[in-house]
């Protein structure tokens, strides 16, 4: 009851959709009525139109940050635990960080052509510095007392890398993770639209431009959801991981 | 690993400079960090040209940097520079101050009002991680091509961090302050712009510095979407005659913008804050 109550707006939003669209308050063509959208949604994952570029959409995003993670965290742990690294890329990252990663998309795309190469790069290179941002203030703001103590009783290196130096940056390489799991959507979806010849994006501009609109809006609306959903379903992973960070706090 | 292992054969070294590190002066520090920080960026431009003129690469996929700069310099000698530079800041800058507005607006009144609240607190929060950038093809139906569509496609990106940080900020100001306040017999106009505004403005200036990019980077992507004059449009346009130059041009000159409305937020920000302990943390230096 209590988020029926929290999300009645929403609903509310729909219903004024529904009515505007069907009292013909603006052109049907500007606004089609959802539920035409919905039907047409589901025509578009009948025919699987919708299910095969999705999948190749999912597939860039999935593969760009998978490889912003890995390349991402390593670096900002590296940067964190060795000072010459640091003077050498934190100028590199503190230039790079405010630059619009968009504006790579034409290059992606004179590098690696029009396919799923040019995006995976896109989102790889787009999602990277968040991840290295938090890993970096993640394991440089681990208690150096912690360390001192793990170091003492005999730990190595490694050891304290895995037990002392990751688990206390989790929470701020979590958080990176977070910003780039929406920009990798963000930069999917805007290079798709761009330039492509399938996924998500491509499907908006080629629905568009034949003029059928109810389709259209059935992806774009799909793909705004996915965006929401996947951040919910990480917070909700993230809170899973950081248990037993919450008794502390 | 092998990263790690390298950090072994560093480790004395490292802890050695950790521990012996003294506090310099700030404004050295600052100095020797700015200084550092041209010689690397000095260092990857250097590296760009010798790469390019190697012959490792194509002068396709990547021109040499001297002629991305020469490019620039007859770009701004034609003055198709200053336009697309322009342009692209008019459309960006325009959404920005029209989100900041709105967004302040918006927050102060959810802050204020259950009702607005209830109204607009699910919509802001599914809103929020979504990719508006979807929406690009919906406004460009329903407003057409031209700068009114950019516009409102970045106020519509830009005005979510805005409204978030507002509340958080209003919601984070101390109840002392606001009961002294009362106390003291301020009415509600005089508490909310002389009392919780300043109070919740550290907040509200962290949500701009993230609009501000942002607005910047829907700008260009819109641009690049529908063409036309622009940063974003010009390079679409280079990408489509396969002139490598052009798009490269492009990325240095949306670099230097970005990087320069960043710096520009910053300081914006330093000095509105003067007054606020955070100006005296050694942080922001």
């Amino acid at each position: 009851m209590k988020t029926f109550w929290r999300y009645l707006p929403l609903l509310l939003l729909a219903l004024a959709w529904e009515a505007i669209a069907r009292l013909e308050l603006v052109s049907s063509l500007a606004l089609p009525p959802l539920s035409a959208v919905i039907a047409s949604w589901f025509d578009l994952i009948k025919s699987g139109e919708l299910v095969t570029n999705g999948a190749s959409s999912l597939y860039r995003a999935a593969a760009g940050l998978g490889l912003s993670i890995v390349v991402g965290t390593t670096l900002g742990i590296f940067m964190a635990w060795w000072r010459p690294v640091n003077a050498l890329l934190s100028p590199i990252v503190e230039v790079f960080y405010p630059m619009p990663k968009s504006a790579l998309i034409p290059v992606t795309v004179l590098w690696l052509g029009f396919g799923d190469g040019s995006k995976i790069l896109l989102i790889f290179l787009g999602c990277m510095l968040p991840i290295t941002i938090g890993a970096f203030n993640g394991a440089r703001s681990s208690d150096q007392a912690l360390v001192w103590s793990a170091r003492s009783m005999g730990a190595g290196r490694l050891r304290v890398l895995r037990d002392v130096v990751l688990p206390s940056a989790m929470p701020e390489l979590l958080n990176g993770i977070r910003t780039a799991l929406a920009l990798s959507f963000i930069l999917l979806v805007s290079s798709e639209l761009i330039v492509a010849r399938q996924g998500f994006g491509y499907l908006i501009g080629f629905l568009g431009a034949n003029g059928s609109y109810e389709p259209m809006f059935a992806v774009v609306l799909t793909v705004a959801f996915l965006g929401f959903a996947a951040d919910r379903a990480y917070q909700a992973i993230v809170r899973r991981v950081l248990l037993w960070r919450e008794q502390t706090i | 690993m092998a990263r790690t292992d390298d950090l072994t054969a560093d480790e004395a070294h490292a802890r050695a400079r950790g521990h012996a590190a003294l506090p310099l002066p700030t404004f050295l520090g600052a100095l020797a960090r700015g200084s550092m920080h041209a010689i690397v960026i000095l260092a990857v431009l250097v590296g760009w040209e010798v790469v390019a003129r190697s012959g490792m690469v194509t002068p396709f996929m990547l021109p040499a940097f001297s002629a991305v700069l020469e490019r620039i310099w007859t770009d701004a000698t034609t003055g198709e520079l200053f336009i697309n530079i322009g342009l692209t800041l008019y459309r960006a800058l325009t959404g920005f101050f029209i989100a900041a507005a709105g967004g302040i607006v918006l927050g102060m009144a959810m802050s204020r009002s259950v009702g607005v609240n209830w109204l607009f607190d699910p919509i802001i929060s599914v809103g929020f991680p979504m990719p508006k950038i979807a929406f690009l093809p919906v406004v460009i139906l329903w407003l057409g091509f031209y700068d009114v569509s950019k516009i409102s496609m970045v106020v519509l990106d830009a005005i979510f961090p805005v409204v978030t940080a507002t509340l958080a900020g209003i919601r984070g100001v101390e109840r002392e302050l606001i009961w002294s306040a009362r106390n003291m017999g301020a009415n509600d106009r005089e508490l909310l712009w002389q009392i919780i505004f300043p109070a919740a403005l550290p907040q509200i200036m962290t949500g701009l510095q993230v609009a501000l990019p942002i607005a910047l980077i829907v700008a260009v992507v819109a641009e690049m979407m529908m063409g036309g004059y622009g940063l974003g449009g010009g390079m679409m346009t280079a990408s489509r005659f396969a002139d490598s130059r052009g798009v490269f041009a492009g990325i240095v000159e949306i670099a230097v913008v970005g990087y320069c409305l960043v710096k520009g937020m910053a300081l914006i920000r330093r000095r509105l804050l003067l007054w606020h302990q955070e100006a005296l943390e050694p942080s922001t230096a």
